[in-house]
Formats: C-alpha cells, structure tokens, sequence
C-alpha cells in the first residue's frame, strides 16, 4: 500500500492535523510518504521526517505560495501517477477538502471524507464515517486506486518518531485554468494564543455567557489552563467572538484532551465539532440542556458563578 | 449576469433519519427538503442578477423525481428556471459521478457564476464543487462568506481556519458559499403561486451523454460496507451545585484524571 499523506503547512511549520496522518499511515505498516506544497517549504522537510514520513517530496515554487487548491492538484495529480501510489490521505481543511475533492475528479478516484479512524482488513483499507449527526458510524471503502481519504481534523496524534525522511524534489506544472484565482490578501491571526486545532485544552463560550463581555471568563479559564478559547456558531454569528475560534462548522472539528463548554446549550452542529474530545466538561444552567448528553461531566449551574470560582481554584493549584 | 446555483434535496431536518441496512443509503422515503444550506447559494445568485440589471438565476438540482418539489421551492424563492438531472441510473452516486453528470449538466447552461451552498445536511459533504470545478477546468473558491461581481471578475471574503483571505477570480468560475454570506428571503406567495409556470426541463442520462456505468454505483469509486454504532462515551458525570462546591468537584474530577 504505497502511501502519499499531503502534508499542509502554516506560518512556517506543517499542521499538527497533517503530522496526525502520517503517524497513523505508519502505523498501519507501511513506508509512509509525505509531499509538502508551497513557497519555501523545503525546510519542513525535516520535521516531517521525524514524524515518521520516509520519504518526503517538496513541490517548492511561488506558484503554490497562496494556499489555493487548484495548482496543488496539478502537481498532486502527476506526483500520485508518477509514483504509483495507490491511497492519498489528506488531515481536513477547507483547503484539504479542495484539494481532495479536486484530484477526486481529476483522476476519477474514490473520495471518503470525514474518517475518524482508518484500518487494514484482509489487506482491505476500511474508513470509519461517522453519519446522521455522528449517531451511526458507517464502514467505507473504495473500489479502485488511487483511494482518497479525507480525515476528519484533530482525529490522530502526531508522533515523533525520530527518522529521517529522503527528500525529492517535485516540479511544478501548474494549468492556466488553476492559476486563475489568485489571492489579494491572505488572512491575518484573528485570535491570540494557541490555536484551536492544535490546543490541549479548549474552553468553548455559547450564548449563556450573556453577553460578549463575559467572554472575558472563558479567557481566563483557558489562560489558567494553558488552553484555547473557542466559540460556538451561534455568538460567532452574532459578532461576540471571532470566526477562527468557531467549532463546528465545515470542516472545522477540535479534538483536545480537555473540552469545557461554558454556557452552550449543545446543539449539533457543536456536537459534530467537538465530541471527539477526550474529557468534555459541560457547565450549563438549564438540566435539559443538550450537552449533557455527550459530557463526561456536567455542572447544573451559573457559569458566571461557577467559571471564576474554577479559575481561581485552577491557578492556586498551579501556583502551590 | 446567468448564474447557476446547484442545489440538493435532502431529508426534511425534523423527519427522523435513517440508513437503509440494505443498501447502506439515506433513506430517502421520509419527507424532503431542499437543503438548507443551498438557500444562501440561491439567495446569493438573486442578488448577483439584480445587482446587475438583467441575466437569469437556474437552479440545478440532481435527485429523483419526487426532489421536483425542492427544485420548485428553488423557483419559488426566485429562480427563473429549474434544470432536474434525473434518471435511475444515478441512484448511488457518490462524488466522481455525481460530479460528472453535474458538470455535465452545467456545460450546457455555460453560466458566468456556478453557485454552490456550504455543504450538504445529510452527508455533510462539503466536496462537491471542487469536483465539479475541476471536471468543467473552472476557477474555484469555496467558503465564500462575502461575494462581489465587477468587470468580469468575481472577489471573495474566504473563510479559513486562520481568519479571511481575499480571492479573485475571472468568471466563469465556480463559488461555494458559507452560510454566513446572507440572509436567504423566503418564499413568497406570489413566488409560490408563479413557481409552477416557471420553465423547468428534466434532463436524462443519456441527454448529458453519459452511459450507465458512468453513474450510479457503477460509476462510483467508493462504497459502504456495513453500519455501525458509534463508540459510546462512557460513565457520565453530574455535579448539581451552586458556585463555590461545583467548581472544587470539577478541580478534583480533573485531578483525578491528571488533566490538570
């Protein structure tokens, strides 16, 4: 099973979803292959290596500085043919999910997206999907190669493994019909401290919190945990808290170890986001809200009472 | 300015949902609906037409027969016209052929905008219109949250994980919408009661030139093999307290687990 994972990258390091993929594509048993696409990124090379790629290919060349989709399937699309490989697998993004749907039809190749896990059976590659809101998981699989996977964000743990990977250089044809969006202005850091796909521990703020201000609560908690604060659709829309913060949108689901909901009522598309977290802490007034059911704990209570007493009880226990 | 917007039946939100354990497919006996998500996508084509004075809105809908009545809602909110692909053998498509019989179907209309909505409720697939950009060798932009049209160029607000970026690119091109874009109008009664006289064409297979194994399960890349349930969460906890006692149960419950 020769197998390429596309690695993404951002400010100068590959994503944390990425480097999740290539540990779990080594892990079902194979020499893994990584390709890193962009303008300068031939010096990640290595890190990728230490997780566990061993061979890794660089497509460097300005025309993939943007993080466009269409030139990276061009280049995707040659690479997968030249080499052979039979499985793609992509960490989603909505730039991942573009460039895999993309090659999807570039190469006329099975797409499954949002796998939350990935395994060898009889040789056979089989996909877990979640569906229905994540109330079934259904097994898929693909009929012909190349196989395409799309794996749901945050779902595995990078892990080094100290290797080094051969680095190759790939060249870059880029078609004129995928040169023709072009990026005016790249998005700048709307949020401060640790992202929310690569955090630990995630303090997540909903309508309950009353009013924007209060937001200020959830900063603390996540300062005191060393955590990042996320918000829910509903106060994103409503202009509370910014957009790069929001979980549960397309594509955009957090996996930390901790999770604490404060004043979310848990509706589904916040259950899809984040229900793949290891521990979730639900903080709530209402008794009924729904996000008891998928918590491992639940506190009946105010969170403008309860989220300040936690923080202060949290930092005296860091500073003791 | 014609735009295309492509727009999806699925299961009415509030009927219950299931798969078919035959055949592993959303069962789609219960009610439908036309896919939420694409009413900006439409809402959003209305306001390109108007904003440029003349030109046409189509909606474009792969599905069976019985999806005509999201098609009509499509023309009720305010398209002009209604192209349904349908055709029994497209039943189990997954993306490569849908992809194609959609292209398919949009090469003929050769509009300046090809309009999608952010995903779709039942699969939450959010795929589809890179596919298609590909198979039609259009621009594509997805997660459009702002969208304007001047001097033959679209520019878009994207929606990233990092924030926005800005993107521009020459129609004809291909946009996927955020949910975020606007705010859908609906239908009115004169919109409801006009829909019917609108023009509407359904379109076969062999009309878009494909042959069967190109369609359906036969054109599909991918399967389903069995369903399952999904890994429960295990022992949950409740704490019913006030303030002060709440907050030290969960600074115990997280110590205990050595998450703090």
């Amino acid at each position: 099973m020769p197998t390429l994972v596309y690695v993404e990258d951002h400010e100068g390091e590959p994503v944390k979803g990425s480097l999740g993929v290539v540990a779990k594509a080594s892990q079902l048993g194979d020499d893994v292959a990584a390709v890193l696409m962009g303008s300068g990124v031939e010096s990640l090379a290595e890190a990728v290596g230490r997780h566990g790629a061993s061979r890794v290919f660089v497509a460097d060349d300005p025309a993939l500085e943007a993080p466009l989709p269409q030139p990276r399937v061009d280049v995707l699309a040659k690479l997968v043919e030249s080499e052979g490989f039979d499985t793609v697998l992509f960490g989603a993004s909505v730039l991942a999910a573009d460039v895999a749907a993309g090659l999807a039809a570039r190469l006329d190749a099975g797409l499954n997206w949002d796998l939350v896990d990935l395994e060898l059976r009889g040789g056979k590659l089989v996909g877990k999907r979640p569906a229905l809101g994540d109330s079934v998981v259904a097994e898929v699989g693909w009929k012909s190669e190349p196989r395409l996977a799309l794996i749901r964000s945050g779902t595995f743990e990078p892990l080094e493994s100290g290797g080094s990977a051969e680095v190759t250089k790939v060249p870059v044809e880029v078609q004129d019909f995928s040169k023709q969006a072009v990026m005016v202005e790249r998005a700048h850091e709307e949020s401060q401290g640790p992202s929310i796909e690569d955090a630990d521990v995630i303090v997540a703020g909903g309508r309950g919190l009353g009013q924007p201000e209060n937001f200020s609560l959830v900063e603390d908690l996540a300062k005191a945990l060393g955590g990042a604060v996320a918000a829910t659709r509903a106060v994103v829309d409503a202009g509370w808290y910014p957009y790069a913060t929001q979980v549960g949108q397309t594509g955009k689901t957090v996996s930390p170890k901790l999770y604490i909901a404060c004043g979310i009522s848990g509706a589904i598309q916040h259950k899809v986001g984040m229900q793949s977290s290891g521990v979730i802490v639900a903080i709530n007034k209402d008794p009924n809200a729904p996000i008891f059911e998928y918590s491992d704990l639940g506190v009946v209570g105010d969170v403008h009472e309860v989220v300040p007493k936690l923080t202060e009880l949290v930092k005296a226990r860091k500073s003791s | 300015m014609k735009v295309a917007v492509c727009v999806k039946e699925v299961p009415d939100a509030s009927a219950p949902k299931r798969l078919d354990p035959q055949t592993f497919r959303l069962d789609r006996s219960v009610a439908g609906a036309l896919n939420d998500f694409d009413t900006h996508a439409i809402e959003e084509g209305l306001q390109l037409r108007d904003k440029g004075g003349e030109g046409e809105v189509v909606a474009v809908l792969m599905g069976p027969e019985r999806a005509a009545d999201s098609l009509r809602k499509a023309l009720a909110i305010g398209a002009d016209r209604a192209v349904h692909v349908s055709d029994e053998g497209l039943a189990g498509s997954d993306l490569v052929a849908t992809s194609k019989a959609l292209a398919k179907a949009l090469e003929r209309e050769s509009a300046d905008v090809i309009l999608f909505g952010q995903q779709a409720a039942d699969s939450d697939g959010a795929v589809l219109w890179a596919a298609v950009a590909d198979r039609l060798r259009l621009p594509v932009i997805s997660q459009a949250a702002g969208l304007e049209v001047r001097d033959g160029k679209v520019k878009v607000k994207r929606q990233t994980e990092y924030g926005y970026d800005v993107i521009e690119a020459p129609v004809p091109c291909v946009v996927a919408v955020s949910d975020a874009i606007n705010e859908p109008r609906y239908p009115s009664l004169k919109g409801i009661m006009g829909a019917k006289k609108k023009p509407q064409e359904t379109v076969s297979l062999a009309d878009l030139g494909l042959s069967a194994d190109e369609a359906g399960e036969d054109g599909s890349r991918t399967e389903v093999y069995a369903l399952g349930n999904p890994p429960s969460r295990g022992d949950r906890e409740r704490i019913e307290a006030d303030g002060g006692s709440a907050a030290e149960k969960v600074v115990e419950y997280l110590a205990g687990r050595k998450l703090i």
